[in-house]
């Protein structure tokens, strides 16, 4: 019981241990919109967790795809203006590496999933992505309307992976599916080494 | 106007537009546009760094190429279970690298997967599932241990990490092509011979960790 409850206590300490936001907004010279829509795509610590949660909902079925369509940029929306509000980013550096490992390896065991299940893990990565970003974008000093271009890129985004991967019917498809999720696995898994380590 | 004459000129309107295409496609592409700068810094040299370290090294290449080899031998399910875990495995060895875990011997270990491997190539040999996946796998952790945590100062860790992880899996994905010849005569005992051959290499790589 008394380890139990130092092991929970040392996990809530790690996961609320206030660390600096890295997250960005590109200035892409067209308002703060465009620079939501292209900081998805230009920043990985976002991008492979949302082409990871993707793919794990594609695996999932048309179901989880069309849930996950919408609950993750909600989810990162809501998030990201709780955390602008706040202009706290109370999660540690290290927390995209949790991301990527864990969506990484469901993916990789294509692990079948109810589409509630896929859906609460999208609503935990927007919560927690979202938050960062909002946190980020309000201590730069910039627009809140960058987050409504970030949300609008996750759906575009989402939905052209969810689909693509719940077309795939031939086997050595889907196994191309989860070798793209043990690669963002191992991704994570290094990342989470180098924000361990204080590397970045 | 003759019906001939009339497709020439569809002809030669078709044709005049296809050029238009051309030359606007041709400006699109050479106009100079303005590069925006962004505080990120250190992205694409990660990420140049991560994809060339794996291919930088003989030992690394030999040793991800013969896992693509073997599991080619192998069928499935081996030829796509191995590329699937290898990947994970091999980031825990970078991951303990990075947590500074020690791990003696890494490069004799290195030698070893060499070794062992082409001579599993070699030999054709099939043992049980699990005993290849162990096997490529506790090797892995070598490969992850010394290549994985080399990061430059200044360079992005995660694209480092993401060109690290794509590139390894370009190697297996390479040896995994090169093994599909393993359904002919000849490539079999060619397959066999490439894996005596990563297996002398692995000889003279232990040659080199030892002495």
């Amino acid at each position: 019981m008394r380890r139990r409850v130092l092991v929970a206590g040392a996990c809530a300490t790690f996961l609320l241990w206030p660390g600096t936001a890295h997250a960005h907004l590109v200035t892409t010279g067209l308002g703060p919109v465009y620079d939501g829509v292209s900081h998805l795509f230009l920043t990985f610590d976002d991008l492979l967790p949302v082409l990871a949660m993707a793919l794990l909902a594609g695996l999932n079925g048309p179901a989880a795809g069309r849930r996950t369509l919408f609950t993750l940029p909600i989810a990162w929306l809501a998030a990201g203006a709780a955390g602008y509000a706040s202009g706290a980013a109370l999660l540690p550096a290290g927390v995209t590496s949790l991301s990527l490992l864990a969506l990484g390896i469901l993916a990789a065991v294509d692990l079948r999933l109810a589409p509630r299940v896929v859906s609460a893990l999208a609503v935990m990565l927007g919560i927690v992505h979202g938050w960062l970003n909002g946190a980020s974008i309000a201590l730069a000093g910039r627009e809140e309307s960058g987050l409504v271009g970030i949300a609008a890129a996750i759906f575009v985004l989402a939905a052209l992976v969810a689909a693509l991967v719940v077309t795939l019917r031939r086997p050595w498809t889907r196994i191309a599916v989860r070798v793209a999720g043990s690669w963002i696995a191992a991704i994570g898994l290094l990342l989470l080494g180098w924000a361990l380590s204080g590397r970045i | 106007m003759t019906p001939g004459a009339g497709r020439h000129a569809v002809r030669r309107r078709a044709g005049g537009r296809r050029a238009g295409t051309v030359v606007l496609a041709g400006m699109a592409l050479l106009l100079a546009s303005p590069a925006w700068a962004h505080v990120q810094q250190g992205q694409a040299a990660g990420l140049v760094t991560g994809l060339r370290h794996p291919v930088s090294g003989l030992d690394h290449v030999l040793a991800m190429v013969a896992v693509g080899l073997w599991g080619a031998q192998l069928g499935a399910p081996a030829i796509w279970l191995l590329p699937v875990t290898f990947p994970m495995v091999m980031a825990f060895g970078g991951f303990l690298g990075l947590l500074g875990v020690p791990l003696p011997g890494v490069e004799i270990g290195i030698a070893a997967s060499a070794i062992l491997l082409g001579s599993m190539v070699a030999r054709e040999a099939r043992p049980p599932l699990w005993l290849a996946a162990v096997l490529v796998g506790f090797f892995a952790v070598f490969h992850g241990y010394a290549h994985g945590t080399e990061l430059p100062a200044g360079q992005s860790g995660l694209m480092y990490s993401v060109g690290f992880v794509i590139a390894t899996g370009c190697l297996h994905a390479t040896g995994i092509g090169i093994g599909l010849i393993h359904r002919w005569g000849w490539g079999r005992i060619a397959l066999r011979v490439a894996g005596s051959a990563v297996a002398a290499a692995g000889i003279i790589f232990m040659w080199q960790a030892v002495a």
